[in-house]
C-alpha cells in the first residue's frame, strides 16, 4: 500500500509540475493578474507530494518491506535503524528520488518565501523550475522507479555496502544534494529574468539569498564528504580527484563565482549578462555531475553503451535544459542593458579576476574529468587523469585566486588608487614574508606548492581580517563579518592542506604485539589483537597506546571488519585528534610469522582543512542572515514611507 | 574608458584567461594523464620507464610473496598470456586476492618490474575493473 501511495504521489506531483508550467506560461502571455497565487499554490502542493513520496520510501526501508525490489537490493533486517533510514538514498533510485524531492522543495520554498522579485519574473521562475521538474519526474517514473514491486518477495534483503554503513551517509548526501539541487533556483531565476528581460540589481538582491543558501549546503556537503572519505576509506587521503568528487566540486566553483558576481550586480549594477550566464552554468554543472554519477559512464564507457537507457535519458535532459537555457541566453543577451562601469583597480575589478580564475579552475577540472571519457569513447584508448594533472594545472591558479582574495575586500567600489591598496596590504605581505623566512630556516626541504600554500595562508589570514581594521565593530554589518569569517576559513583550510602535505610522517611496519614504533612525535606501542563483534559484523581489533613526552598516553583501537550482508571486509582506522594534528592508524593483514602490518600516520594540523570548510560555510550563514535581515528592514522602511 | 571599450577589455581578458587555462590543461594532460597498460601491452610496446602509468590485470595464482620486512609484497600480474612482476610496499586493499582483478598505479623500472605506489580496489567482490574486463576480453579468456 505504502509503495503504491508513494508512486501515486509521484505521478500527481509530475502532473502538477506540468500544470505549473502551463499556468505560468499562460500567465505570462495572457497577462492574467491573479495567476501568481495559483502558480504559488501549485508549487507548494507539488513539493508536499514529492516529500510524501520520499517519506513513503523511507518508511518502506525502515520496515524492511521485502515486496519492494529496491528494499530487497539494499536493505537488511539486521542493519541498525540509522542505516535502514539512510540506506534509502544509498542507491540509484532512492538518491534520484531525493534529488527530485529537493528540486520540488526548492520550488516550493521560492513560492512560499520569495517576496522581492517582480511578479512576472517570479511566475517565469516557478515555470522554469516546473520545467526542470517534469524531466526528472519522467526520469524517475520511466527509468528509475523506486517503488517497483518484487513478486514473490524474498525472505531477506541483500544489505547495504558496509562502506556506506556509517553516520556519514545520513548527513553527507542530503547536504550535498540540498546544495547541488538548490542551485536549480539560481538557474530558474536566470531563465525567469531572461524571459521577462528583468536583469538588474533588484533581481540580484532577490536571487542572492537563494544562491547563498545552496552554496552553504554545498560547502558543508563537500567538507563532510571529504572527512568521511578520510576516515572511512582508511587511505589517509582527504581528496582523491575522483570524478565523483569533481562532480560536486564543479558546481561549487561555479556557485562561488556566482556568489561574487551577484554581489557586483546587486551593489553596483555591473556584470549583468555574466551573472545570468553563471547562474545557468552553476546548475548545469550540477546536472553534468548527476549525469556522471548516475549514468554509470564512470565505471566504463562500454558498460554505459550496453545499458544506455538511464544514461541517455539524463544526457537528453542535460542537453535539453542546458541547451535551452543557453539558446534563451543567446537570444536575449542583446537586450540586457549594459551595467554601470568601473575602473580596473576597484572592488569590481578584483571580483572580475576572482570570477575569471574560478572559471578557469572550473574549466581545468571539467576538462580533466571528461577527457578520459572522451578519449575512450573516440579512440578506445584507456587512460586516467589524477592528482598530478589537477595539482599542476589547477593548483597555481587556485593560489593566485587566494592571493587576490586577500586584496579584493580592501578595495573600494568603482575606482581605487593602486598605491593606497598596496599600503593597505602591508601587514599581510609582511606576515607572508615572515612565513617565508621561517619556512626557509625551519623547513628548507618541503615542496613548492605546500610552501607557497603556507606562505599565502599566513598573508591571507591577515588580509581577510583587515576589512575589520579600525572599524566600529558594533556597526559593521553582519554580512561583512560573514565575508571575513569565510575568507579566513579559506586561509585556515589552505594552511591545513599545505601543512598536511609538507609535514606528514608515515611509518609502515610489520609488528608483533608488544613492539613500539615511532611516528612523528609519538611512540606507539602495539598492545593486543583481539576478536570483537558488532550488530552485523565481526572483526579483529588492535589496541595501541601512543605516548608523547610526559603527556597522557592515547589509546587507539583499529579494526579489520568482516560484514556478512553483503560479505565485505573493511578497515576501521583509529584516529586521535590532538591540538596540533591527528594520529591515524590502520591495521593491515597478518603474516604467517605472527606479525601484523600497521600503517601509522602523523598528520600535523590536518583538521584545519575541515575546520576551514566549516568556517567558510558558517561565514556564508552569517552573510545570509545579515542580507535577509537588511532586506527585510529596507522593505519595512519603504512600506512605512508609503503608508 | 568608454563603456564599449570596457566590455571589450573584459571579454578579451576573459578569453585570455580561458585560453591560458586551456593551454595549461592541455600541457598538463599530455604530461600527467596516466596511461593504462595490460601485461600484453608491456610486451608489445617499449617500456615507459619512470613514467606514471597504471597496470591492470589479474593477480596470478600462488604468486604473492611477502618480503622479510613484512610490508613489501611481490606478485605477478597476468592477462593469462603475458606476465609482469610487481613490487608494492604498503597495506593491500581487502579485495586484493590471487586470481582476482587488480589495478596498480606506479612506474616501470628498467628491468621490467612494476613498482606500485598504490593498489586500487573497488570495494565490491563482483567488481572487475572495466579496463581489466576489456583486456581479458581481447585475450579471449574472459570466461575461464
Amino acid at each position: 500500500m505504502i509503495a503504491e501511495a508513494g508512486l501515486a504521489a509521484l505521478w500527481l506531483a509530475a502532473a502538477l509540475a506540468a500544470l505549473q508550467l502551463l499556468l505560468g506560461g499562460l500567465g505570462l502571455t495572457r497577462g492574467h493578474a491573479d495567476m501568481l497565487s495559483g502558480v504559488r499554490r501549485i508549487a507548494l502542493v507539488q513539493a508536499l507530494l514529492a516529500v510524501f513520496a520520499f517519506v513513503c520510501l523511507i518508511v518502506l526501508f525502515l520496515q524492511v518491506d521485502l515486496s519492494v525490489a529496491l528494499v530487497v537490493a539494499n536493505d537488511h533486517s539486521d542493519k541498525p535503524w540509522l542505516y535502514k533510514f539512510a540506506g534509502t538514498w544509498g542507491n540509484h533510485e532512492g538518491s534520484m528520488l531525493m534529488w527530485v524531492t529537493i528540486l520540488a522543495v526548492a520550488g516550493g520554498a521560492v513560492a512560499l518565501f520569495e517576496r522581492q522579485l517582480a511578479e512576472r519574473t517570479l511566475i517565469a521562475t516557478l515555470a522554469a523550475q516546473a520545467a526542470i521538474g517534469i524531466g526528472f519526474y519522467a526520469f524517475l517514473l520511466f527509468a528509475s522507479n523506486p517503488f517497483a514491486r518484487l513478486n514473490p518477495a524474498p525472505a531477506e534483503g541483500q544489505g547495504l555496502n558496509p562502506l556506506l554503513q556509517d553516520p556519514g551517509l545520513a548527513f553527507h548526501p542530503p547536504t550535498l544534494y540540498l546544495g547541488y539541487v538548490g542551485l536549480s533556483i539560481a538557474f530558474s531565476f536566470a531563465v525567469g529574468a531572461l524571459v521577462t528581460r528583468d536583469v538588474g540589481p533588484a533581481f540580484a538582491r532577490a536571487m542572492r539569498p537563494w544562491v547563498l543558501g545552496a552554496w552553504i549546503m554545498l560547502t558543508i556537503g563537500i567538507t563532510a564528504g571529504s572527512y568521511w572519505a578520510y576516515y572511512e576509506l582508511g587511505w589517509g587521503g582527504w581528496w582523491f580527484w575522483d570524478p565523483v568528487e569533481n562532480a560536486s566540486l564543479m558546481p561549487w566553483l561555479a556557485a562561488t563565482a556566482l556568489l561574487h558576481s551577484v554581489t557586483v550586480l546587486a551593489t553596483r549594477d555591473g556584470l549583468r549578462a555574466w551573472t545570468v550566464m553563471l547562474a545557468v552554468v552553476a546548475f548545469s554543472m550540477s546536472m553534468v555531475g548527476t549525469f556522471l554519477v548516475r549514468s554509470g559512464i564512470l565505471t566504463s564507457v562500454h558498460a554505459f553503451a550496453v545499458d544506455p537507457r538511464r544514461g541517455t535519458f539524463i544526457l537528453a535532459l542535460l542537453i535539453l535544459y542546458i541547451g535551452g537555457a543557453l539558446a534563451l541566453f543567446g537570444l536575449r543577451v542583446g537586450t540586457v542593458k549594459e551595467g554601470s562601469r568601473f575602473e580596473p583597480v576597484s572592488r569590481e575589478g578584483a571580483l572580475v579576476v576572482n570570477n575569471l580564475l574560478l572559471s578557469a579552475v572550473l574549466g581545468i577540472v571539467l576538462v580533466g574529468t571528461l577527457y578520459p571519457l572522451a578519449i575512450e569513447a573516440t579512440t578506445g584508448e584507456k587512460l586516467s587523469v589524477g592528482a598530478p594533472y589537477f595539482n599542476t594545472a589547477a593548483g597555481p591558479l587556485a593560489l593566485i585566486l587566494v592571493a587576490v582574495m586577500a586584496a579584493g575586500p580592501l578595495m573600494r567600489w568603482r575606482h581605487d588608487n593602486l598605491k593606497v591598496v598596496v599600503r593597505r596590504l602591508a601587514l599581510p605581505v609582511l606576515l607572508a614574508a615572515l612565513a617565508l623566512a621561517a619556512l626557509t630556516v625551519l623547513a628548507p626541504r618541503i615542496g613548492l606548492l605546500p610552501r607557497l600554500g603556507l606562505i599565502l595562508a599566513a598573508g591571507v589570514a591577515a588580509g581577510s581580517l583587515a576589512p575589520l581594521w579600525k572599524r566600529n565593530l558594533r556597526r559593521t554589518p553582519l554580512f561583512t563579518f560573514g565575508m571575513v569569517v569565510a575568507h579566513l576559513g579559506v586561509a585556515v583550510s589552505l594552511a591545513g592542506m599545505a601543512s598536511e602535505s609538507a609535514f606528514i610522517k608515515e611509518t609502515l611496519v610489520a609488528a608483533r604485539p608488544g613492539e613500539v614504533h615511532d611516528v612523528g612525535p609519538y611512540a606507539v606501542r602495539f598492545d593486543t589483537v583481539e576478536p570483537v563483534a558488532g550488530p552485523n559484523w565481526t572483526a579483529v581489533e588492535a589496541t595501541l597506546t601512543a605516548t608523547r613526552g610526559d603527556r597522557t598516553p592515547l589509546t587507539l583501537r583499529t579494526q579489520a571488519r568482516s560484514y556478512w550482508a553483503p560479505v565485505t571486509e573493511t578497515n576501521e582506522a583509529a584516529i586521535k585528534t590532538v591540538p596540533d594534528g591527528q594520529l591515524y592508524v590502520v591495521l593491515g593483514n597478518p603474516g604467517e610469522d605472527g606479525r601484523w602490518q600497521l600503517r601509522l600516520w602523523w598528520k600535523p594540523f590536518v583538521t584545519l582543512i575541515w575546520l576551514g570548510g566549516a568556517m567558510i560555510a558558517f561565514g556564508g550563514f552569517l552573510s545570509l542572515i545579515g542580507r535577509v535581515w537588511r532586506e527585510r528592514r529596507t522593505a519595512r522602511r519603504a512600506a512605512e514611507v508609503y503608508a | 574608458m568608454k563603456a564599449k571599450h570596457q566590455r571589450l577589455v573584459l571579454v578579451l581578458l576573459a578569453l585570455a584567461a580561458l585560453i591560458g587555462a586551456a593551454l595549461l590543461a592541455m600541457s598538463a594532460l599530455r604530461d600527467q594523464a596516466a596511461y593504462f597498460y595490460t601485461p600484453g601491452d608491456v610486451v608489445k610496446d617499449a617500456l615507459p620507464v619512470g613514467r606514471a602509468v597504471r597496470l591492470g590485470g589479474m593477480v596470478k595464482a600462488h604468486s604473492i610473496v611477502r618480503d622479510p620486512d613484512g610490508v613489501t609484497i611481490r606478485f605477478v600480474v597476468t592477462d593469462y598470456k603475458d606476465e609482469v612482476p610487481v613490487r608494492f610496499r604498503g597495506i593491500v586493499p581487502d579485495l586484493f586476492k590471487e586470481d582476482s582483478g587488480v589495478i596498480a598505479e606506479g612506474r616501470f623500472e628498467a628491468d621490467g618490474t612494476f613498482v606500485a605506489d598504490n593498489i586500487l580496489a573497488k570495494h565490491d567482490e563482483r567488481y572487475m575493473p572495466p579496463q581489466v574486463a576489456g583486456a581479458m576480453h581481447k585475450s579471449g579468456s574472459a570466461e575461464e
